[in-house]
């Protein structure tokens, strides 16, 4: 568990004051992923770098697992860094150093016997499937065999949490989805929290049960993953949930509202709980008189949950419209209405016409 | 007096001899007044503005002084240290005060030219100051260290050969004494000849060695 309490962080540099972090508060919870996300110089860094004290904070508390760390003297808080381990964007592996020596350097600082490094050596590599690299240099690897490695020597002296500070923005999209699943597998089978910070909200939807969004050294944000998809509150938030899941009603819908000659409605469908989408359209359509045109679809999964929206015409005549229309508010999901006319979204809410809006 | 071979192959010893006794104190004071000045500046992992602004203006004030000036200035230093101030062994303790500095400023760059990812990663994983340093900063640079000494090498061959001006020995005095004094060209001609060659040899070694290490 790390608890942010408080935690400010005032850089000085050439009489400038740059207030990095700002106040945070913050609670990990034991075997959480938890994602921080925010735009460059946000403060994300320092934040993590205040965990493993890699920056000392101006004001406030890092409590880890009940200890503030920076009350530990010099040795014990180097005891106290193997309980922690962490990657970077840039790997930072030992390039004069085989993958084996990398991921052996902190049992050789811990003073561990020969042996045992090469059994959990072997042991940590063989987990994130490098076994075969163990003798070839940083320099021969991908950048995603080289954060495998990284990883590899994060976890060697067995930590109760992991830090990782970009660990996935030096990679291509491909190779950040088999690292984060890696992590995933870490953070399941070893038990071990997780921290991450990220500027791509991907990261945070593919891996992450908790997010904070940081802006100008700030937590404006922090929740359930899918509370902050769900209802974001800030701007801020709202943009960064729309680079993963598009919410704007696309251009051909209401063009073809324009052009609509018959008694058809168009309504656009949030999914933000339990209810899948494709048991709810078909439903309805076998329920109800009532044609389910879908116009556009835009689910992803969240914790394993759909979660997104679908644009749909609804075509029949207007008793079995309403009615169907009634059923669909029922459930789980959010109901608006896509008018041709319609400032910003274009859409009314159901319940301006009556309905009860669920969510 | 005519030179002769054996004069030669005397002198070839002597420097030879000079530059390897100098390049080994020179080396051991180069890199730890280099280490030094890396890990006592502001931000370092044993940052310390006192050993700092100790040691900075120090190396620099012995990088100012041209080093036939160095020779001659430090002649009771000298004779107080070996007891005589001439001769290749006393030749040796001024081109030590004259390679160490100018090596601590190459060593300084080695080291500087790891990543600060490195040394972040270090710390990340609960490395103490002195493994740090032992562990990280050393392998990492030690590629680009072997050049630093490489270049320190050739610059203490010419070192050597103005040494033998004041006489030192070596290759620089049989060039001064036969050469420039009694004209002979050949001599001149010789000892500049053997110079060329043991600053090709030493270079070559030191790539070949830098490459080998950085496995290209
Ligand atoms: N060592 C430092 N000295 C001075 N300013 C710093 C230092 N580290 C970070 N900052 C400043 O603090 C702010 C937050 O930086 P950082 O935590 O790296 O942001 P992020 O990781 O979110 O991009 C930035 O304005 C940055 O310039
Ligand atoms: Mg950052």
């Amino acid at each position: 568990m790390i608890e942010f309490k408080n935690v400010s962080k005032v850089f000085e540099s050439n009489d400038k004051k740059i207030h990095a972090l700002n106040d945070i508060n913050i609670v990990v919870e034991k075997g959480d992923v938890f994602g921080v996300i925010g735009f460059s110089g946000a403060g994300k860094s320092t934040l993590i770098r205040t965990v493993n004290l890699l920056e000392y904070p101006t004001s406030g508390e890092v409590i880890i697992e009940g200890k503030n760390l920076a009350m530990l003297s010099e040795k014990e808080l180097c005891e106290e860094k193997k309980n922690i381990g962490m990657i970077f964007q840039h790997f930072n592996l030992l390039n004069s150093k085989t993958v084996f020596d990398n991921v052996a350097m902190p049992l050789i600082l811990s003073k561990k016997k020969k042996k045992e490094i090469e059994e959990r050596v072997y042991e940590i590599l063989r987990f994130v499937g490098l076994e075969d690299k163990a003798k070839n240099y940083p320099n021969q690897l991908s950048g995603g065999q080289k954060q495998r490695v990284g990883i590899a020597r994060a976890l060697a002296t067995n930590p109760s949490i992991l830090l990782c500070d970009e660990a996935t923005s030096a990679l291509d999209p491909q190779t950040t989805k088999s690292i984060l699943n890696l992590l995933k597998k870490i953070n399941e089978e070893y038990k071990i929290t997780i921290l991450i910070i990220t500027h791509e909200m991907e990261v945070i939807k593919e891996i992450c049960n908790r997010v904070a969004v940081m802006e100008e050294g700030r937590v404006i944000e922090s929740g359930s993953v899918f509370d902050i998809f769900a209802r974001p509150t800030t701007e801020t938030t709202r943009n960064f949930v729309r680079s993963v899941v598009r919410d704007e009603v696309p251009e051909s819908v209401y063009k073809m509202l324009k052009e609509n000659e018959y008694t058809s409605r168009v309504f656009k469908i949030d999914f933000l709980g339990a209810s899948s989408g494709q048991p709810l359209i078909s439903r309805t359509a076998k329920k109800y008189q009532v044609d389910i045109n879908v116009l556009f679809g835009n689910i992803t999964e969240l914790q394993g949950m759909p979660f997104g929206n679908l644009i749909v015409e609804l075509i029949g005549d207007d008793v079995e419209l309403e009615r169907a229309l009634q059923f669909i508010c029922n459930q789980d999901v959010e109901v608006k209405e896509v008018s041709e006319n319609g400032s910003h979204y274009g859409t009314h809410r159901a319940s301006a016409m009556g309905y009860a809006i669920h969510g | 007096m005519e030179v002769t071979t054996e004069l030669i192959v005397q002198a070839l010893w002597d420097t030879l001899y000079m530059v390897s006794i100098s390049l080994l104190f020179g080396s051991i004071i180069g890199i730890i007044l280099g280490m030094l000045l890396v890990v006592t500046r502001k931000g370092h992992i044993l940052e310390n503005k006192l050993i700092f602004s100790i040691v900075n203006p120090i190396v620099n004030t012995f990088r100012s002084i041209p080093f036939i000036i160095l020779l001659v200035a430090i002649i009771p230093f000298t004779r107080l240290i070996v007891g005589t101030s001439i001769g290749t062994t006393a030749a040796i303790v001024p081109l030590v005060l004259h390679i160490g500095p100018y090596m601590s400023r190459l060593v300084e760059n080695s080291l500087l030219e790891v990543d600060d990812g490195i040394i972040e990663a270090a710390k990340a994983m609960g490395a103490t100051p002195l493994q740090i340093i032992y562990r990280f900063l050393l392998p990492e640079a030690f590629p680009s260290l072997i050049l630093s000494i490489t270049t320190a090498t050739i610059g203490l061959i010419g070192a050597t050969a103005m040494a033998g001006a004041v006489g030192g020995g070596g290759l620089g005095d049989v060039a001064i004494t036969y050469g420039y004094q009694r004209f002979s060209t050949i001599t001149i001609f010789v000892t500049v000849i053997i110079l060329v060659i043991i600053v090709q040899v030493v270079q070559s070694l030191g790539n070949i060695l830098e490459r080998k290490i950085r496995r290209v």
